[in-house]
């Protein structure tokens, strides 16, 4: 078959407008669904922040808070790939805490172990990945339980690594990847690495999720069936989504050994943390939609309402868990009716079954008989 | 264990797995020069299987209208730290410490419920934010252990009734009152029904959410009563003591092994307790046999995902088309019911 | 007592609560137990229902018939209280009803035994039909009162040896739809309707069947048949009410009409010039694709060759297999005995990945349950098979997009649009463009005009002879016969799984309908008997 943009050559017709607005309307479109709110959030509370706390305003404070983030903002972005398609990955901290520990174990004062034993972690967190999303797509375990018992066995390994206690930290070249910076930068002072790390893997994941890979990913959660007629392999598709999840958990425990040292319990929750940021950024649980810096900006909402918070004095950052636990709850509840809220409806109310097909249409071309 | 057919159902199994986990474990255990059925054993293993248990009972009523609760580990914490806290050590606090943890475990299993059934929220969901909601709370609240269980209330778990722990037994009451509730009152089979297929319990009339709500009470009222038996075993409240145990894993674990399924609408909760059993042989004989911990962690985590694999295909229902014979695989599956 | 057939029409289980309460009694004559009058119902714009009228009496069989879509299950559906009509009346006995859901149908005497059995498989057979009734004593539910209620409701149906504490999954589809019928006349129904009660019977569970309708019926209950097997409407039926296009054609006595009458009235419409011609230089070339003595579960022994240019149409009842063979082509059910070969190669794709690489593409019957991808834009999803299994002709493919697009002739704001925004007919073109877009050799099409506007069937008509005239080969199952008619170069017709006749294009719509209800058996192109 040839050209098939020249099927009907005997149809004139106006070719349709790529977009249906104007980069303007669009935004402005944008700003009213979940995923484009949390943006309008996000500058809400940081000024709120500043107001509470105007020291919170300073370059240098704001940018060390955004290098602080950016963990967080990293695994958010891990998470969003698998929630995005349809799954959890609740492995997460336990995957950011064998890192962390095996980081410390690994390299301790030698620097020269630094490159080897970061690819032995990559390698092991692909490893995690493709564990979790076998035993989802192959196994047909529902992914909350099969990275629920990927945690539990993680930390198994964790506790056995440490005897329980916290080992030694690695030597500093590689904590300075998580706190270091490049100096005397003008304004903001010092340029933290985490920070140039997260741009790059933000960039990395917009150009991804416009990839085939990506555009069938978010297919995937939309619609699993229909993306498997159309010849995707859901395995495939699903494992590599869980291999970037426990990837950038990986990541994001090299950044965290930076600054919070070397602990077993680095981690913990981590996985929790990340959800609340996707959910915040208006990504649907259960996939289908929702953009990747959305969840990124779901993380620094986060991080920035807990800042408030503090500076607030309204509660300390104990309570962390359970502003987590209302907003998931909150936000699901609301999930599906916010994105179409102020839209036509999708589905009109009382739609003909299978069973009925539409009989001929047009007056005047039957005539049968009565 | 075998229905009127003749054929072995998936009761009979987890019992069939419970008696050949047995025989390995006592085999095991002999290789230490020990008796698996020596007195101080056996209460180990029954010990375990009264916080499982408890835990599990109360889930399979969850899982069987066609929810889940992974709150649980929160539930049975913060309950041990309440009621310690009120007892603070007074034997005429006992009661009040008691009423109060109950009341608070009761509360979260309503406002479970009612997220699931009237906002529409899948329980895994709902159950997790409720779970990290009480998580945060314990936080900031309680630093370490707290509170302390008088010395009365801690004989529940140190009583024996004959050559059986008292704590067992009030497992195996509640259990009963399960059973009883699932059987006999209307509840307990629309529970059935709403887990089965919600559209066709709703066309019968039935108000979808009054099972959900009732399950979810139950489950989270269990699980206070878990959280007070191990206030009564530590005789301190610990804010950990729930996560500790991977209460909510583990419990899942055992509801799918004993043959519920994932899905709701079927199971009991007598194959619950043959899967509570399992778990609680396995651990002991993993402890006696002296299996360092994370092997442990590592296996149980292996077994709860490939007994929902297993079990996660049986879920897979058809009738057989027109012209196939069933092969021999759909064949035994369907054979076990 | 119990578990002995009931004979008399006295015999009742009285002074116990809450079990089946008593007889149902003769209506006066003069009224019928259910009077419908001009009740109408559109869906989305398209008139289903018109102005259609009937009545039941008290013991009366009333069969309703129509091919695919005239408005049956529409109208099963209305009486049943899943939909509410437009327009007309509902009179039970007299007085007017509107059931708003169905607990109150139910409750108010009407029953329905639907295809899909509303029962819980893991139930038993006692907990199904007492299902929120259950009888309680002294506050807990009594099992043993409810297994002998249960006894006598199978008694009073003439059902012997179905023990009340079995699982309904353990039962066959004749003992389930058994149950389902015990539950009907546990709620003292007095009108029981069953939408296609024989589809799944064997031959001697239809006689049990019968011989419950026969006792129901004497016990005054009124019941309306829908059927597509004209031998057993005529076995049963006092009365026969024909629908189509979602209107009453006639409703006369059983007696008054014979087979071939009844397929006439059924369908019998002039075949309009609506449909395109096919284009010139539009000839049928090698053989795309072949199925020799092809079968699947749900098909057996299928001998058909589709030759490039070529449109073939599929008729065939509900449940005749026309879905299932489409899905073995495409790898969904792959084939598990005989052959089939693509332009001559031997290939049984086991997946629809494997499918699409070989060339062929499928229409699925459902574009919102298994077409399409609905909160994603058109781009998305008229891209979506090329990413997933030609991720490198993407580029090409997008270059390409604004060019398929104009050809399908999609209305939209702008190619950005989500899919769920767009008119019936704008989705199925997209659907139809996602698979464009791989430049398939053989396009497979379930229902591709279902649900859509005049206006989006014309374009889609179009583009099909666009395609057999670059030579593509086309395989179409359609329920509408004039569309069927009007476009295929040949049809094949399919009954119980098996092809059981073919016609040249342009054939009457009642010689298909006669192979299709199995009223004439004919002879295949093969030369065998059917």
């Amino acid at each position: 078959m040839t050209d098939v943009s020249a099927l009907r050559p005997d149809i004139a017709r106006e070719p349709l407008p790529e977009h249906h607005r104007g980069l303007g309307g669009r935004l402005a479109e944008a700003s009213t669904t979940p995923g484009g709110a949390v943006f309008v959030l996000v500058a809400v509370l940081l000024i709120s922040t500043i107001v509470a706390n105007p020291n919170f305003g300073d370059p240098e404070v704001l940018i060390r808070f955004l290098g602080r983030t950016a963990p967080i903002a990293i695994a958010a972005v891990g998470q969003y790939y698998v929630i995005v398609s349809g799954e959890f990955d609740l492995s997460m901290g336990a995957v950011i805490s064998m890192q962390v520990v095996l980081a410390g174990n690994m390299i301790g004062d030698d620097a020269g172990m630094i490159l080897p034993v970061m690819l032995l972690m990559l390698v092991l967190g692909a490893l995690v990945g493709v564990v979790n999303g076998l035993a989802t797509t192959v196994l047909k375990v529902p992914s909350f339980i099969v990275t629920l018992g990927m945690m539990l066995a993680l930390a198994g390994i964790v506790d056995y690594m440490t005897g329980g206690a916290a080992k030694s930290n690695p030597v500093d070249e590689f904590r300075q990847i998580g706190r270091g910076g490049i100096e005397d930068v003008p304004v903001v002072g010092i340029l933290p690495y985490s920070l140039m790390i997260l741009i790059v893997v933000c960039a990395a994941s917009v150009w991804l999720m416009r990839r085939p890979f990506g555009r069938t990913l978010i297919a995937a959660g939309d619609n699993a069936e229909a993306t498997r007629l159309a010849g995707s392999s859901l395995v495939w598709l699903k494992t590599r989504a869980f291999v970037l999840s426990s990837l950038s958990a990986t990541l994001a425990g090299i950044l965290l050994v930076g600054y919070a040292g070397v602990h077993p319990s680095v981690g913990q929750g981590y996985e929790f943390t990340a959800i609340t940021a996707v959910v915040l950024g208006g990504v649907l649980l259960g996939g289908g939609r929702g953009w990747v810096m959305s969840a990124v900006a779901g993380a620094f909402a986060l991080e920035l309402l807990f800042t408030l918070l503090t500076a607030l004095d309204v509660i300390d950052s104990a309570w962390r868990d359970t502003v987590q636990g209302v907003i998931i709850i909150v936000a699901v509840a609301l999930g599906a009716r916010a994105w179409n809220a102020g839209r036509r409806p999708s589905r009109r109310p009382s739609e003909p079954t299978d069973e009925t097909t539409q009989p001929m249409p047009t007056p005047g071309t039957n005539t049968g008989e009565h | 264990m075998r229905d009127r057919m003749g054929r072995v159902t998936s009761t009979g199994i987890v019992y069939g797995v419970l008696v050949f986990t047995i025989i390995v474990g006592t085999i095991l255990t002999a290789t230490e020069g020990r008796n698996f059925f020596a007195t101080g054993n056996i209460a180990a293993i029954l010990t375990f299987t009264s916080t499982l248990g408890l835990i599990a009972v109360g889930q399979t009523m969850v899982i069987l209208v066609g929810s889940l609760d992974l709150s649980v580990p929160y539930v049975v914490s913060l309950c041990s730290v309440i009621a310690g806290s009120v007892m603070a050590g007074e034997t005429g606090s006992i009661v009040p410490g008691v009423m109060i943890a109950l009341a608070v475990a009761a509360g979260i299993g309503a406002v479970n419920g009612l997220v699931v059934s009237l906002l529409g929220v899948h329980g895994f969901i709902a159950t997790l934010g409720m779970g990290l909601i009480i998580s945060g709370y314990m936080t900031a609240n309680y630093k370490g252990t707290s509170g302390s269980a008088p010395e009365p209330f801690r004989v529940i778990d140190t009583a024996n009734i004959g050559p059986i722990p008292l704590s067992a037994i009030i497992m195996l009451a509640c259990a009963v009152l399960a059973i009883l509730m699932l059987r006999k009152t209307r509840v307990g089979h629309h529970m059935y029904a709403v887990g089965g297929d919600r559209e066709v319990a709703r066309l019968s009339g039935i108000r979808t959410a009054v099972p959900v709500v009732v399950a979810h009470t139950l489950c989270s009222l269990l699980a206070g009563l878990a959280g007070l038996l191990l206030l009564a075993r530590l005789s301190v409240g610990n804010p950990t003591i729930g996560s500790q145990g991977d209460y909510d894993l583990m419990s899942i674990a055992a509801v799918v092994l004993g043959g519920t399924l994932l899905a709701g609408g079927k199971g009991n909760i007598l194959g619950t307790l043959g899967g509570v059993a399992i778990f609680a042989v396995m651990d002991q004989v993993m402890s006696v046999i002296e299996v360092p911990s994370f092997l442990q962690d590592v296996f149980r985590g292996l077994v709860i995902v490939l007994a929902v694999a297993v079990y996660a295909r049986r879920e897979i229902e058809r009738r057989p088309a027109p012209f196939e014979r069933p092969t021999a695989l759909d064949a035994a599956l369907q054979e076990a019911r | 007592m119990y578990g002995q057939p009931s004979t008399s029409a006295e015999d009742s289980t009285e002074g116990c609560e809450p079990c089946h309460s008593g007889r149902v009694h003769e209506t006066d004559d003069g009224r019928p137990l259910l009077r419908v009058s001009g009740v109408s119902k559109s869906f989305v714009g398209f008139r289903v229902l018109d102005d259609v009228s009937l009545e039941l009496r008290a013991g009366q069989v009333l069969g309703i018939v129509g091919e695919n879509g005239a408005g049956k299950s529409t109208l099963m559906k209305i009486l049943a209280g899943v939909y509410q009509a437009d327009e007309g009346t509902i009179e039970l006995d007299g007085s007017e009803v509107a059931f708003s859901h169905p607990v109150q149908a139910q409750q108010a005497g009407l029953s329905t035994v639907f295809q899909e059995f509303n029962l819980l498989p893991e139930r038993t057979i006692a907990e199904n039909i007492y299902l929120g009734r259950e009888p309680r004593r002294r506050g807990l539910v009594d099992t043993g009162q409810m297994n002998r209620d249960t006894e006598a409701l199978l008694a009073e149906l003439g059902v012997t040896g179905l023990r009340p504490n079995r699982r309904v999954r353990s039962l066959s589809v004749a003992e389930q739809q058994v149950v389902e019928i015990a539950k009907a006349v546990g709620y003292d129904a007095r009108i029981i309707q069953m939408d296609e009660p024989t589809a799944a019977l064997a031959e001697h569970e239809v006689d049990l069947l019968h011989a419950i309708i026969d006792k129901l019926t004497k016990s005054g209950v009124g019941i309306l048949y829908v059927s597509h097997r004209l031998k057993e409407i005529f076995e049963l039926c006092d009365a026969i009410t024909i629908l189509k296009d979602g209107a009453q054609v006639a409703t006369k006595p059983a007696d008054d009409l014979d087979e071939a009458e009844l397929v006439r009235l059924m369908v019998g419409r002039s075949i309009s010039s609506f449909f395109p011609d096919p284009l010139p230089g539009t000839e049928p070339g090698d053989a795309a694709l072949e199925l020799k003595g092809a079968g699947n579960g749900y098909v057996d022994a299928v001998d058909l060759t589709l030759r490039g240019g070529e449109i073939v149409g599929i008729s065939g009842l509900q449940g005749s297999g026309r879905t299932e063979l489409l899905e073995a082509m495409f790898g969904v059910r792959p084939l598990t005995r005989g052959e089939m070969l693509l332009a001559g190669k031997a290939v049984t794709p086991g997946s629809p990945r494997e499918a699409i690489r070989s060339g062929i593409a499928m229409i699925t019957e459902d574009r919102k349950a298994t077409g399409l991808a609905l909160s994603q834009s058109i781009i998305d999803n008229v891209l979506g098979v090329v990413r997933s299994v030609f991720p490198r002709r993407t580029g090409t493919a997008r270059r390409q997009l604004p060019g398929l697009i104009s050809s399908l002739e999609i209305s939209a704001r702008g190619m950005d649009q989500e899919v769920r925004f767009l008119s019936g007919g704008n989705q199925q073109k997209v659907v139809l463009g996602r698979w464009l877009a791989i430049e398939p050799s053989v396009v497979l099409m379930d229902e591709p005009t279902r649900g859509i506007d005049v206006g989006a069937k014309h374009s889609i008509y179009e583009l099909m002879r666009a395609l057999a005239a670059q030579g593509v080969a086309v395989l179409m199952v359609s329920s509408e016969l004039p569309e069927l008619i009007g476009m295929s170069d040949r049809i094949l017709v399919m009954r119980d799984g098996r092809l059981a006749g073919e016609l040249p294009g342009g054939s009457d719509e009642e010689a298909v309908m006669q192979i299709a209800t199995g009223v004439v058996d004919a002879v295949s192109n093969s030369g065998d008997v059917a």
